[in-house]
This record gives C-alpha cells, sequence and structure tokens, in this order.
C-alpha cells in the first residue's frame, strides 16, 4: 500500500482527516484542486502562446517586407487540403470537449471512446499534413541548396517557406505530443480513472488538445489564404 | 450534475458556429477587400478563438483568476507586436541606409 512521507498509509490518512480518494493531502477541498491544476496548466499555455507568439512576429516583420513573395508562395499550398485540416481539427476539438464533459458526468467509457475518436481525428489532420510536405518536397519548395521557386522575388519566398515549415512542423509536434497523451488518458478513462470530482488529468489534456487547436485556427489564414482574390 | 457541466447543446452549437466562422473566412479571402483582407481573416480567427477559449476550454463559469493569467499573457505578446511595428515601421524614417 501507497504510504506518505511519516510512513501512515495513504488510504488510513484519507480516512482521518475525512477527505476521500482522488484529493492530495495538501488541498481543502476537491474545488480548490480542481482550480490549481486549471490554473496550472494555462500558465503554461500561456508560455506556449508566447513562444508561438514570436513565430506569428517573425511572420509579421517578413510579410509586411515582402508582401509579394508571401502572396505568391502561400498561392502554393492547397486551400481544399487547408479547410479539410481545420474542419478536422475543429470536430477534433468538439469530441475532445465531449470526453471531458464524459469526465465530469462519470461516463469513463464513454469519454475514452471520445477520445479514441479524438486521436483518429488528429492522426488524420497529420496524415493529410504529410501529404501536403511530400508535396513540397516534390516541388523543390522547401528552403536550401535545391530550392526552386517560379514566382516573383524567390529569393524572400523562401522566408515563407521556413515559417512555413517552422510553424507548422512545430504545431504537428505539438499534436504529437497531444496524441499520445490522448491515448494514454483514454486507457486511464476506460478503466474509470476518471470522477466527477477529479478528473483533472483529463481535463488538463482536453486544454493542451484546444490550445493546438487555437494555434491552428490562426495558423490556416495566414498560411494558405493571403491575397485569393 | 455538478453545476459547471454545460449542456451538450452548448457544445454543439460552438462546433456550428466555428465551421461557419471557417467557410467565412474562406470565402472573404477570394473576395478584394483591399488590405482589410488580412485583418478579416484575423478578426474571424480572434472570433473563433475566443468561442473555444470560453467554452470548449471553460474559461466561462471558471476561477476569474485564469482570464487574469490569459489576458496578462496577451498583453506581453502584443508589447512585443507593438515595439516590432514601431521598429520596423519607422525604418528609414532618418533617411540614413540601415536606420
Amino acid at each position: 500500500m501507497a504510504s506518505d512521507a511519516h510512513g501512515t498509509p495513504l488510504g488510513a490518512d484519507a480516512a482521518e482527516h475525512g477527505h476521500g480518494a482522488g484529493l492530495a493531502h495538501h488541498f481543502d477541498s476537491y474545488e480548490q484542486q480542481k482550480d490549481s491544476a486549471t490554473l496550472g496548466m494555462w500558465t503554461f499555455l500561456v508560455t506556449e502562446i508566447l513562444f508561438f507568439g514570436g513565430l506569428f512576429a517573425a511572420y509579421g516583420v517578413y510579410r509586411s517586407l515582402y508582401p509579394e513573395a508571401f502572396r505568391a508562395s502561400s498561392h502554393t499550398l492547397s486551400i481544399q487540403l487547408g479547410t479539410f485540416n481545420t474542419v478536422v481539427l475543429i470536430a477534433s476539438s468538439l469530441t475532445m470537449a465531449l470526453a471531458v464533459r464524459g469526465g465530469q458526468t462519470g461516463k469513463g467509457k464513454l469519454a475514452a471512446a471520445l477520445l479514441v475518436l479524438t486521436l483518429i481525428l488528429g492522426s488524420v489532420f497529420l496524415v493529410v499534413k504529410g501529404f501536403e510536405y511530400h508535396e513540397k518536397f516534390v516541388e523543390h519548395h522547401v528552403p536550401g541548396a535545391s530550392f526552386h521557386f517560379e514566382g516573383p522575388d524567390a529569393l524572400h519566398a523562401q522566408l515563407f517557406f521556413s515559417l512555413y515549415f517552422l510553424m507548422t512542423g512545430l504545431h504537428a509536434l505539438h499534436m504529437v505530443i497531444g496524441i499520445v497523451l490522448v491515448a494514454y488518458v483514454a486507457k486511464r478513462a476506460w478503466g474509470g480513472a476518471y470522477t466527477p470530482e477529479n478528473h483533472n488529468f483529463l481535463e488538463g489534456t482536453g486544454l493542451y488538445w484546444h490550445f493546438v487547436d487555437l494555434v491552428w485556427i490562426f495558423l490556416f489564414p495566414l498560411l494558405y489564404l493571403i491575397g485569393r482574390h | 450534475m455538478p453545476a459547471h457541466v454545460q449542456p451538450l447543446k452548448v457544445y454543439f452549437g460552438v462546433f456550428l458556429a466555428l465551421m461557419a466562422f471557417t467557410a467565412l473566412t474562406v470565402s472573404a479571402a477570394f473576395v478584394n477587400l483591399g488590405p482589410a483582407n488580412t485583418f478579416v481573416a484575423l478578426g474571424i480567427a480572434a472570433a473563433k478563438a475566443t468561442l473555444v477559449i470560453l467554452y470548449f476550454m471553460h474559461v466561462k463559469g471558471n476561477t476569474k483568476l485564469v482570464p487574469v493569467v490569459i489576458l496578462s499573457g496577451l498583453f506581453f505578446l502584443f508589447l512585443l507586436f507593438l515595439f516590432l511595428a514601431a521598429d520596423y515601421g519607422t525604418r528609414g524614417w532618418l533617411g540614413v541606409p540601415g536606420r
């Protein structure tokens, strides 16, 4: 049996203090525990916002300096695939939000099923992204020695594609981490680990997943939809 | 049922709104609005982000500390954009190369 620092079994400790399973000793109530977890997760997400914010700032600077190169480069991206992926990712956010609701209402099996659906949708997004990357490699639109671009200002078109690969690549890395987390949480949810009182890990994973969706909501118009008229 | 559980219709309503905004932003990209195109696209993205944050991420109805943390982060992001714009926007005003 697990025990705390004083060698008291945790179960006995919980019974003595009158707090239930799933409530850590240093919290007064489930509500306080949940608020702390939420606040901690948001603090992390704010650092992530600033992390991606630096890339968006670089994008803003170079787009304002070389608008023609950015416009021409953006036209080489597939608006159909971009829109499809946007729909897939927003749908995965819905299934994630519903999975968290399943945790809130004590429906672990339903939450697990919705989490599996979420990671399937996330995987679809990554597969489509993979096909898009493949096309960029075939067309020599990857910055570097073999870069080739027919449009105006090919030199600065490389800046667009550098930012494209950096921003979507970093976003995709977050998706891979998210998919691993979702798979783990799905397994735990199926085993009944989450109760209406404490499903903080599930909720935190949900916040992370929605954050990844938020980044894409801004990436999509800025990368795919420039100067289409 | 605990008080903080949102009704299902909220989730599906937000999802439909996000889909409508996606259709709107793709359509708007094909209309020539001049420089306003970028701001329309960013405005729609901000509206979508607000819906996700408030309803999918449960910031609405949560402890008030959360919006404080988010807005403080966004404030520093705003400072980054502001000073970058002030720098790049005013280069060349002195007529000296590189200044």
